[in-house]
């Protein structure tokens, strides 16, 4: 508690007068989100009669799950100030050599090591280039993100590779009827929204994401800190890639093509803010179930998946415009 | 000043000493790489990454981003596409003003999201993205435009030649070049993006009109999307909603950034873009040549993207100074 | 353009209120991507034939052509509770799960133009254009008959590991051993992944590396295309001959000007047509998914159920040339 304070007092933020409670809760993105989480259930319901059914839409969730649980991490790199856009890449890299490792004989646990170890490595590359030599990690990444691809398709070629029969139905495994996919995002937004709400290492990612020299000179270790979250960023892209090649069976170069485009709009859907130092794992966690809601709607209606695309599109800009409007009002 | 310079004259020699060097040695093994036909084949494969890179320099000058160009570049096409097949006899060098047009147009519409609501244009141009290649697909109703709608004369400009063999579309994408060079040179608006990207917060006290520069940019870089669209019904025959443009985005920044722009903003150079063109542009021509199969093209771009921006970066250490001139 | 659309919704909606009187079967086409013109002629055999008899047809498709884009669009149709999946797959086994908890709720899944070769335990029955052990050595034939039997050709295919194509292009190899064929030498087989860009650098590399290059097959509708622009622009198509499995309305172009002497292709009006009626056959017990077994269909004539519980639409390839492409309306 005298962590929160501190670094409470080092935002300045107690000279302000307190706000009204509902005043509060209301002027939060993350309030935007639900109300769109909401009015999302009850458009799609109208849409289409088959779309209200718990186990459908908990069935659809596991299809974008791996993404989801990316996208927590993600939300955090953002508020750190930095972004990572290979994720998605890195998903299909790990998964490819962790295929590509048990097709060749290498026993399964050993396999799962390759690919973890492959998933921080990548993540180190990433590091490495924005925090040792100090390039924007936009550009890094929109660069790795096309060298992991790449990569992936050289060591895939055109061709899927399949995982053994047990390995595969991760997504058909129930625990009190809810998918594990399901259940592991949970546990996982849990875990970190904690971390990052209730930890001296969360309100230190907050702090150099508002301002990374103060955040130095107050002691802050932000390049630790930086390289901590990017490690994790691709011990978890690993994970998630691990966990795609178990739903689908097989793996190949295309797995989870464009889930960095999912990963910014949950991210961005759930109020955090582009340029750093604000942002919860609430709102992401919201927000990934608005993007599934939205998408299984329109999917289940049999609607264009142009009109997709374009209400994707959509979302993203209001989004933004929202949530840059919420903070500028709060920011005083 | 005369050190100064030379560091800015070194971008653009190590990419022209790369493309020498990457010459040679694929001649060296293919020697019919060194050939008139080879150079046409290498430029045949660079107009429309040129022209839209003309447009992303400006942006990327102004500290802004647009990954949106492959679906203005989807979507001008596809309109201009629908026009010449709904409205047959229509004059076709009309297709050039209405791609164009709509270019600027969807540009402007980046643009105001961006100065009006104060929007990073990264987030922007992601959301427009998906929303201009919806546009594509609700317009079109997902069908392609075949190529005997397309005039055959716009289609002869990718094919006919006014000199040595090299057709026409190349010789726009060059004149394209040429004006960027003359606006970014000679004008003042052209120099206020460059001093509007390298400080913005000193932009305003300098008299420069931020608002109107940054809409400006967006304006070109849709233009030229636009005229890229229409010239890629030139050059391929056909528009189509989902692969016209899809993935351009990344083909245009990869050459941008090596060809020496600068991601933050201020710095980049008419001519190293031109030379970072065609650069991809003998990549791509020599992969197959080589027998290099298709699926080793993603890890090369990514590792050359990687490589620019480290090149970038040494050149960056050697002199914050010189980033000041390097205007063109 | 908008009141075209507008009548067309106007003339869906009629159409599915329609449908509501009677007792139609539903069945949903999920394509490999929207904006693929190849579906759009499959997909108006489906539509005719729903007119005619006792079905409701929807037709979906992701955006892109990725290996698991198809999988929310086939748990969308499992949910709404369709009676038959027609699709192309994307992928020979990324599709497997999904297929068998459609196959789970009682749905037919039924593969068409292409199969989930390897894993055929997954679906119920496929589809295909035609036979695909004769493509290969169909397109040797025509190859050769447009060079005079003599001379270096090449093959311009699709992705490294597309399955169809890689059949028909084992299928050439064996073809060209024929003694008929003997002065002609199969010198290259290049991939252009289905990209127009893609497979004209690829094209170029085959004329730049082969200067007596005859005869260029391209057993794909992107590749075929992007070979005869390549041959058209650099004005060899005296020396080069181009063909392949192409679209007439592709290729209308080229072969009206004389830079594409044939090519060949199926119907995939033909395929839908076909796929519509036995799906309404198979669910009134008119007909039996077993091998060896035969139904009626309208113009097609008698088909049988193959080996493999497959169907070819047509016994062997269809061929374009300038005097009869303006019959094809696809």
């Amino acid at each position: 508690m005298s962590a929160a304070d501190t670094t409470r007092n080092i935002a300045g933020r107690e000279a302000a007068p307190p706000r009204p409670l509902l005043h509060v809760i209301l002027v939060r993105p993350e309030t935007m989100t639900l109300a769109l989480l909401i009015l999302a259930v009850i458009v799609a319901s109208q849409l289409s009669p088959f779309f209200l059914d718990i186990n459908y839409i908990l069935r659809s969730f596991t299809l974008s799950a791996e993404f989801a649980i990316v996208a927590l991490v993600f939300t955090m790199v953002i508020i750190a100030g930095e972004i990572d856009l290979s994720p998605a890449a890195n998903m299909a890299l790990s998964a490819c050599l962790f295929a590509w490792a048990q097709a060749s004989g290498i026993p399964m646990p050993v396999a799962i090591l390759i690919g973890l170890a492959a998933g921080l490595a990548m993540g180190a590359l990433n590091a490495f280039m924005v925090i040792a030599l100090q390039l924007p990690s936009i550009i890094v990444t929109i660069g790795t993100l096309t060298l992991y691809r790449g990569l992936a398709q050289i060591i895939a070629g055109d061709k899927s590779i399949r995982v053994p029969d047990w390995f595969i139905g991760i997504d058909k495994v129930l625990v009190l009827g809810i998918p594990v996919p399901v259940v592991i995002f949970v546990v996982v937004s849990l875990l970190l929204g904690l971390i990052l709400a209730g930890t001296i290492f969360g309100r230190q990612i907050y702090q150099i994401g508002t301002n990374e020299v103060a955040a130095r000179y107050a002691g802050i270790r932000t390049r630790r800190i930086k390289l901590v979250l990017f490690l994790l960023m691709g011990l978890v892209a690993a994970v998630a890639g691990m966990m795609t090649a178990s739903r689908l069976g097989s793996v190949r170069y295309d797995l989870g093509l464009g889930g960095e485009l999912q990963m910014v709009l949950m991210a961005m859907l759930g109020g955090t803010y582009i340029f750093g130092g604000r942002g919860t794992i609430l709102g992401t966690f919201l927000a990934a179930w608005l993007l599934v809601v939205v998408s299984t709607g329109m999917t289940v209606a049999n609607l264009l998946p142009a009109i997709q695309l374009t209400v994707l599109g959509v979302l993203l800009i209001v989004a933004i415009i929202a949530t840059n409007f919420i903070y500028s009002r709060t920011q005083r | 000043m005369n050190a100064l310079r030379s560091i800015l004259v070194r971008r653009e020699t190590g990419i022209a000493v790369m493309i020498v060097l990457f010459t040679v040695v694929v001649s060296l093994y293919k020697p019919q790489f060194f050939t008139l036909n080879s150079l046409r084949v290498i430029l045949l494969l660079t107009p429309l990454v040129m022209i839209a890179a003309m447009g992303q320099m400006l942006v990327l000058v102004a500290r802004h981003v647009d990954l949106s160009i492959g679906s203005m570049l989807g979507l001008s096409a596809m309109v201009t596409g629908m026009m010449f097949r709904d409205m047959p006899g229509i004059p076709w060098g009309l297709g050039f003003v209405v791609a164009i047009g709509i270019g600027a147009l969807l540009g402007l519409v980046n643009g105001a999201l961006v100065t009006l609501f104060r929007l990073p244009a990264i987030i922007v141009t992601l959301g427009t993205l998906n929303l201009y290649r919806g546009l594509t697909f609700i317009v079109s109703n997902a069908r392609q435009v075949d190529r005997q709608f397309i005039p055959s004369e716009l289609k002869a400009m990718s094919q006919t030649s006014p000199i040595l063999g090299i057709p026409w579309i190349i010789f726009m994408a060059f004149a394209v070049a040429l004006a960027t060079y003359w606006f970014v040179m000679h004008t003042r608006v052209g120099r206020q993006i460059f001093a509007l990207g390298s400080n913005p917060v000193a932009a305003p006290l300098r008299g420069i009109k931020v608002t109107q520069v940054t809409l400006l940019v967006f304006a070109i870089s849709g233009a030229l999307s636009g005229l890229a669209g229409i010239m890629y019904a030139s050059r391929w025959g056909f528009v189509n909603p989902s692969n016209t443009g899809f993935g351009f985005e990344f083909q245009v920044i990869a050459a941008v950034v090596i060809g020496g722009v600068s991601i933050n903003g201020g710095v980049g150079s008419v001519l190293g873009v031109v030379l970072g063109v065609l650069l991809m542009g003998c990549v791509a021509a020599a992969l197959p040549l080589l027998g290099i199969p298709g699926t080793a093209q993603g890890a090369i771009y990514g590792a050359v993207i990687l490589v620019a921006l480290l090149i970038d970066r040494s050149v960056r250490q050697q002199g914050i100074a010189g980033l000041r001139i390097a205007r063109a | 353009m908008l009141k075209k659309s507008l009548i067309a919704l106007a003339a869906g909606l009629a159409l599915s209120t329609g449908a509501l009187a009677q007792d139609k079967i539903d069945i949903v086409f999920i394509g490999k991507n929207t904006g693929n013109p190849y579906f759009d002629s499959l997909t108006k055999g489906f539509v005719e034939a729903c007119q005619k008899i006792a079905c409701n047809f929807e037709f979906v498709a992701p955006a892109t052509a990725e290996a698991t884009s198809q999988i929310p669009f086939i748990e969308a149709q499992i949910q709404r509770g369709v009676d038959v999946i027609a699709i192309s797959p994307n992928s020979p086994d990324a599709l497997n799960q999904v297929f068998d908890a459609a196959r789970a709720k009682g749905i037919i899944v039924m593969t068409v133009n292409g199969d989930i070769t390897g894993n055929e335990s997954h679906r119920d029955l496929t589809i295909l254009p035609t036979d695909f052990t004769k493509v290969g050595a169909d397109q040797i034939e025509m190859v050769g008959s447009l060079i005079g039997y003599e001379g270096e050709i090449a093959i311009l295919s699709a992705t490294t590991e597309a399955p169809d194509q890689n059949f028909w292009i084992k299928g050439m190899n064996e073809a060209i051993k024929d003694p008929k064929y003997a002065k002609m030498k199969l010198v290259a087989t290049v991939y252009g992944d289905d990209q127009p860009e893609k497979s004209t650098s690829e094209m170029e590399a085959l004329l730049a590396n082969y200067p007596d290059l005859k005869g260029v097959i391209a057993p794909t509708t992107v590749g075929v295309a992007a070979a005869a622009q390549v041959v058209q622009s650099r004005g060899v198509a005296e020396q080069v001959n181009v063909t392949g499995l192409g679209l007439p309305s592709e290729m209308r172009d080229f072969v009206k000007d004389g830079t594409v002497k044939a090519f060949q292709l199926w119907s995939p009006y033909n395929e839908g047509w076909l796929a519509a009626h036995l799906a309404v056959d198979l669910k009134a017990g008119k007909a039996k998914n077993e091998v060896g077994s035969t139904f009626e269909v309208p113009d097609l004539g008698t088909i049988t159920i193959n080996e493999g519980n497959s169907i070819n639409t047509q016994s062997s390839l269809t061929t374009f040339t300038a005097e009869n492409i303006d019959q094809f309306d696809f």
